[in-house]
């Protein structure tokens, strides 16, 4: 699916530029992007090193062993084939309480190591597991509690009331992210019969 | 509570740099060293995105800038419109999932231009708020491992995103309504 994506954008945005005959847009754009993406990365460079080195310190002091026992429940529902006491399960915790915070900066280097645990549990490296699907379903629907960036936006703008969309935003998260569960469930359960 | 909103996002990242670092050295953990040794990893998993990053960005941004995406919008607009909720939010449902830095750039728009507090400016604000950038989100975290074939993972990614619009602009139609 995402290769069908991929090409689509491709092929419309030639067609639709050509159509435009404004061909030139299109090598712009091409090398814009991959500008933003090596950008990207870059900005990432120091948020990773930060939180992957503290995630290590909480790792190493068994602060991540007691999340994961403490919340043990919710994982053997939401992740049926990780093992017991597994690493990841700590980062997979630790990834769900930043989102839910708002930690967005953190939220990614936690999540991206427990993509890694659950790399190390995957057969076939290049296919992503049953488990990894899951995180990664929670986190496009982030299940967020405090959406900083839009309050403050909003306050730049005089909101009489910056704060009033929290409500709805919870609201509309938990639904968005119920959603994502019920489907991936789904799918999940489709997926491990095949096995 | 806006009090307390304000506080949990002032306090929550120093509470927790504090909090790791003085537990872990009562447990005697080598506090310095241990950072050291997992934040040598950081480097090398920024780098392993960028093929997958510029990949991805550069479908995306040929895709804007051809002007496709208005094309596909306005393709849109018609059947929207029908349901009776403000068209003007609607570019937001598929710019969320594709484009963080678009959809923030759009939903600053429509706040500038109706306000925070209009209708309009309230459910782009959910909807920027209650859901991530799929399309990046899917990049970032399978790049990062070296995942190529993503399985159902998309799928289900865009389906939770249409389910939390739709149930944005209930939810706020019945709420400020």
């Amino acid at each position: 699916m995402v290769n069908l994506i991929w090409l689509f954008f491709i092929l419309i945005g030639f067609i639709v530029a050509a159509a435009h005959g404004n061909i030139a847009v299109f090598s712009e754009a091409v090398f814009d992007g991959a500008k933003t993406g090596v950008t990207i990365c870059f900005s990432l460079i120091s948020v990773l090193v930060l939180w992957l080195g503290l995630m290590r310190i909480a790792e190493d002091a068994g602060l991540l062993k007691k999340l994961s026992i403490l919340l043990r429940p919710i994982v053997r529902f939401l992740f049926p084939t990780i093992p017991k006491d597994h690493p990841s399960i700590g980062y997979i915790m630790s990834n769900m309480s930043a989102n839910m915070l708002g930690l967005n900066n953190a939220a990614t280097p936690m999540g991206i190591k427990a993509m890694e645990e659950l790399q190390k549990l995957n057969v076939n490296k290049e296919t992503a597991s049953p488990a990894m699907c899951t995180l990664l379903a929670l986190n496009t629907s982030s299940i967020t509690i405090i959406p900083t960036t839009i309050i403050a936006i909003r306050m730049a703008n005089q909101s009489m009331d910056p704060f009033e969309i929290v409500g709805t935003t919870l609201m509309a998260t938990a639904i968005s992210t119920t959603a994502a569960i019920v489907v991936d469930k789904w799918y999940q359960r489709k997926a491990l019969r095949n096995e | 509570m806006y009090g307390l909103i304000t506080a949990i996002s002032l306090w929550a990242i120093p509470v927790i740099i504090v909090f790791i670092s003085i537990y872990a050295f009562f447990k005697k953990v080598p506090v310095y060293e241990s950072f050291i040794d997992g934040a040598k990893d950081g480097f090398d998993t920024a780098i392993k995105i960028i093929p997958h990053l510029v990949g991805m960005m550069v479908a995306i941004s040929v895709f804007r800038a051809s002007g496709a995406m208005d094309y596909m919008l306005g393709f849109l607009q018609p059947v929207l419109n029908f349901i009776g909720v403000p068209s003007e939010v609607f570019p937001l449902a598929i710019l969320r999932p594709i484009t963080g830095a678009g959809s923030l750039a759009f939903t600053t728009d429509l706040i500038q231009e109706y306000g925070p507090d209009s209708m309009i400016g309230r459910i782009a604000s959910t909807v920027q708020g209650s859901t991530d950038t799929t399309l990046y989100v899917l990049t970032v975290y399978f790049g990062a491992v070296g995942i190529r074939k993503t399985r159902y993972a998309l799928k289900v990614g865009l389906i939770s995103d249409m389910v939390g619009f739709a149930a944005t602009i209930i939810i706020c139609m019945l709420v400020f309504g």
